[in-house]
């Protein structure tokens, strides 16, 4: 099937969404929540693009033959923008001394907006950092509630390590123990240790190990990899 | 979920360490008890007073003396609001509209409803609370209508003040379920689809479609679910149908359910109206007695139908469709990603109609008196009547049921509130308008409303009322998606320094930019609209905001407060700042 997207026409099969219709297509829609390996579930709202007028998350809408779909526009560009501010001060983000400095997906979406600094006042809110776990750190601060851990431990370990707890503002990660993580069955090796896109779920021991110059977003933009068309 | 609330309702609270154990008996994990436990407001996992004492915090309320009546529970207790007394017996609390704003300030006492309170009263009631901690021995005199019933037995008042043709007239009972029993299903959606009958909770989706694509839908188990969740503060039509109409409403879920092929319905109830659950129970088993619930619905072979109620727990975001739907589940009422639309992929992923009270209070009638009597009521594209509840600063505050198509100025003058400064339609999710728009009708081409008119007058300070929507909004915010989540606090936090006049004309351009995005971007109706108190007086009454950002001349940036910025060095050193202490 075809629709368009910018008014360009691109190829779909049925059952696709429009963000893996648009990644085959060498097409980026930004996207912080989404991971290729699971399940969308279209909370971070980065991937909004207009569906014939309407907005909708690309990462879970379905495609359907002559679809118009806009992504490029000043408007979206604003509103995503103001997305990932928002993200950024809700946290305590400590970019300059983060061991996920420059294989940050939420630091690398800043930098392709052109966010040198956020325009709303941080909230700096108290948030806990648990390192009970002898392997795995988590770290509450640099949290952006993108449940990828809930999802990954859930459909890829088999486990139930993470569970989005509490709600509006105070929402956070929870885990499947009696207090912390170490409680859980969770393993360093669990692709939910793998999967998160910011400095919340930290490996331990492996801080820093990337020289400046190497690390995933040195070079080149976040999404440079689909719009080159190398992706899947 | 229910077994949750169980233990909440034994307990007082939910135990942590009860949570592995509850989970093995859900078959589900640990970290999903708590996730419940902890999206949903009425639960609990600190031990909780033997009663509860929640008072109503909407901005009605507030009006009305809520304050002073918070300000005398926790004098009399001796604790602040949030706490729990010492010897376990009191918890108090604050809590979003509880649905009796036509009788407020008003509280509930566990389940128990308190309307009309003063100050003056609550020493009373905390001695007579002292006796046995049982609310109910406040209930000294019942309200009318189904609430003096034996098993309601509520001090709360109808306040029935217009009585429409559709719902609040005398009708004869199961006059439209007989004559659906004469049609085929796809008659009674086609009957319902030409009567141009409209979703009553607010979006107005056609009511006749929605059936037609749940019987389309394939699936074996079919739903039916009522919608009794009116959060939207200010609206309290649907507890006038549930005690006074309760029939109709299940006359109108059985012919849904005919029409779609369900064989279950879910009453969800909201956890604030938890003092109608005996009634409605009652209502049920009655009707199952009747033959007109159960195996072979009034004699005809084949039609089975049955209904349970699902109570909620104290959560808004619960009345939007998809999170009530994960809420009868057992889960936490996050909103879900459609498509799926329910009537594809509902209820235990079945196809499932979910529609409001009144809005199956109106499809009883309907199959009863015809599609083009319905149709003839009300405008063109807004058919039948609305019932409205109306509150705030009017002579007399209630229920009316009036044609769609009233205008403002005409709801006002029945209400008595003619020289009202500014009108809230559709509570905080909707717009307040100013005199200049009084002519505007209400139907769902110019002003739809789920129900909820709140009135105030010239007294008033609009902003402080903007302020209440925005804190609830936040407080009701399931936190799933960033612009909702974080969006409203930021809106919030922008107002009050507008308020406390602090603000710079810019501050105006932040608020619409942020709120626009907020709107747009959101997952689900909630964040869609939250921004729209803001937004709405933003265009509707902009010299308030005007008067308050005004340039300073000094050239000092108002919103920078200095000494606050030297707050934590002057602690750290122990001294005051020689320059900015001075001052």
């Amino acid at each position: 099937m075809k629709f368009t997207i910018d008014g360009q026409e691109i190829e779909a099969k049925p059952g696709q969404t429009i963000m893996e219709a648009a990644d085959a297509a060498g097409i980026y829609i930004p996207r912080l929540c989404a991971h290729s390996d699971l399940k969308p579930i279209g909370s971070c709202r980065v991937c909004t693009v207009i569906v014939d007028g309407r907005p909708q998350a690309a990462c879970v809408k379905p495609v359907a033959e002559g679809m118009v779909v806009e992504n490029e526009t000043p408007e979206l560009l604003e509103h995503r923008r103001n997305i990932i501010d928002m993200m950024f001060v809700e946290g305590n983000h400590f970019c300059m001394f983060c061991e996920r400095s420059g294989n940050c997906e939420l630091q690398a979406m800043a930098y392709r907006f052109g966010i040198t600094a956020p325009q709303y006042p941080f909230q700096f809110p108290p948030k806990e950092v648990d390192a009970s776990h002898p392997d795995v750190m988590l770290d509450h601060n640099r949290c952006i509630m993108c449940a990828r851990c809930v999802r990954a431990s859930q459909e890829l370990d088999g486990k139930n390590v993470f569970q989005s707890i509490g709600r509006g503002f105070d929402r956070k990660i929870g885990v499947n123990g009696e207090k912390v993580l170490a409680d859980t069955d969770m393993s360093v090796d669990d692709r939910s240790a793998d999967v998160c896109p910011v400095g919340c779920i930290i490996k331990k021991r492996t801080a820093f190990k990337t020289p400046i110059g190497q690390r995933l977003y040195d070079h080149q933009p976040i999404g440079s990899d689909i719009e080159e068309g190398g992706h899947e | 979920m229910d077994m949750v609330r169980e233990v909440q309702q034994e307990l007082g609270y939910v135990p942590p360490e009860y949570y592995e154990l509850i989970a093995k008996e859900a078959g589900t994990h640990r970290v999903e008890v708590e996730s419940v436990i902890s999206f949903y407001a009425f639960l609990s996992d600190r031990k909780q007073g033997k009663v509860v004492l929640r008072l109503c915090d909407d901005i009605i309320d507030r009006f009305k003396g809520a304050d002073d009546v918070a300000a005398a529970f926790e004098n009399e207790l001796g604790i602040s609001m949030g706490e729990t007394t010492e010897d376990g017996h009191f918890t108090l609390e604050w809590t979003a509209c509880i649905g009796m704003s036509d009788q407020a300030p008003a509280a509930l006492a566990n389940d128990t409803v308190l309307t009309n309170l003063t100050p003056e009263k609550v020493p009373g009631i905390i001695a007579a609370l002292r006796k046995k901690f049982d609310p109910q021995d406040l209930v000294s005199e019942c309200g009318d209508g189904g609430n003096a019933d034996p098993l309601v037995q509520a001090m709360v008042q109808n306040n029935i003040l217009e009585r429409g043709e559709v719902l609040l007239c005398d009708c004869t009972p199961e006059a439209g379920l007989k004559k659906t029993l004469e049609k085929t299903p796809q008659e009674v959606i086609a009957e319902i689809k030409e009567s141009g009958l409209q979703g009553r909770g607010g979006a107005g989706f056609l009511v006749g479609l929605k059936w037609d694509f749940t019987r389309g839908a394939a699936g074996e188990n079919k739903f039916i679910l009522c919608n009794a969740d009116e959060g939207e503060p200010g609206t309290f039509k649907d507890r006038v149908l549930l005690t006074e109409r309760p029939d109709l409403m299940i006359e109108g879920m059985t012919i849904a359910a005919y029409s779609t092929g369900a064989e279950t319905g879910i009453i969800y109830l909201r956890a604030e109206y938890a003092y109608l659950r005996a009634f409605l129970e009652e209502v049920l088993n009655r009707r199952r007695k009747a033959g007109l619930l159960g195996n072979s619905i009034s004699g005809k072979e084949g039609f089975n139908f049955d209904i349970r109620i699902q109570m909620g727990a104290g959560a808004y975001v619960c009345g939007e469709e998809s999170s009530l739907i994960s809420s009868c589940e057992g889960t936490r009422g996050d909103p879900a990603d459609r498509p799926p639309f329910p009537a594809i992929a509902g209820y235990k992923v079945s196809p499932t109609a979910v529609n409001n009270v009144e809005s199956y209070c109106c499809a009883a009638r309907i199959m009863d008196k015809g599609a083009v009597w319905f149709e003839n009521i009300g405008t063109e594209r807004s058919c039948g009547t609305k019932l409205l509840s109306v509150c705030g600063d009017c002579e007399r505050p209630g229920v009316y049921e009036v044609p769609f198509g009233i205008t403002v100025a005409e709801l006002l003058k029945k209400v008595g509130a003619e020289d009202a400064a500014a009108v809230q339609i559709a509570g905080p999710s909707g717009q307040m308008i100013d005199r200049g728009q009084y002519h505007r009708k209400i139907c769902f081409s110019d002003l739809p409303t789920g129900g909820s008119i709140m009135v105030f007058s010239a007294q008033r300070d609009l902003l402080e009322v903007v302020d209440a929507f925005m804190e609830f909004f936040i407080d009701e915010s399931c936190g799933y998606c960033v612009p909702c989540r974080v969006g409203n606090v930021l809106l919030r936090q922008r107002l009050e320094r507008i308020r406390e006049g602090k603000g710079v004309p810019e501050d105006l351009d932040y608020l619409e930019r942020l709120g626009k995005s907020t709107c747009r971007m959101s997952r689900c109706g909630l964040g869609q609209t939250s921004p729209n108190p803001i937004l709405s007086t933003l265009k509707n009454f902009r010299p308030i905001y005007n008067a308050l950002v005004r340039e300073d001349r000094s050239g000092l940036q108002k919103s920078f407060d200095v000494l606050k910025a030297v707050e934590d060095a002057s602690e750290l050193t122990g001294r005051r700042s020689v320059i900015f202490h001075a001052r």
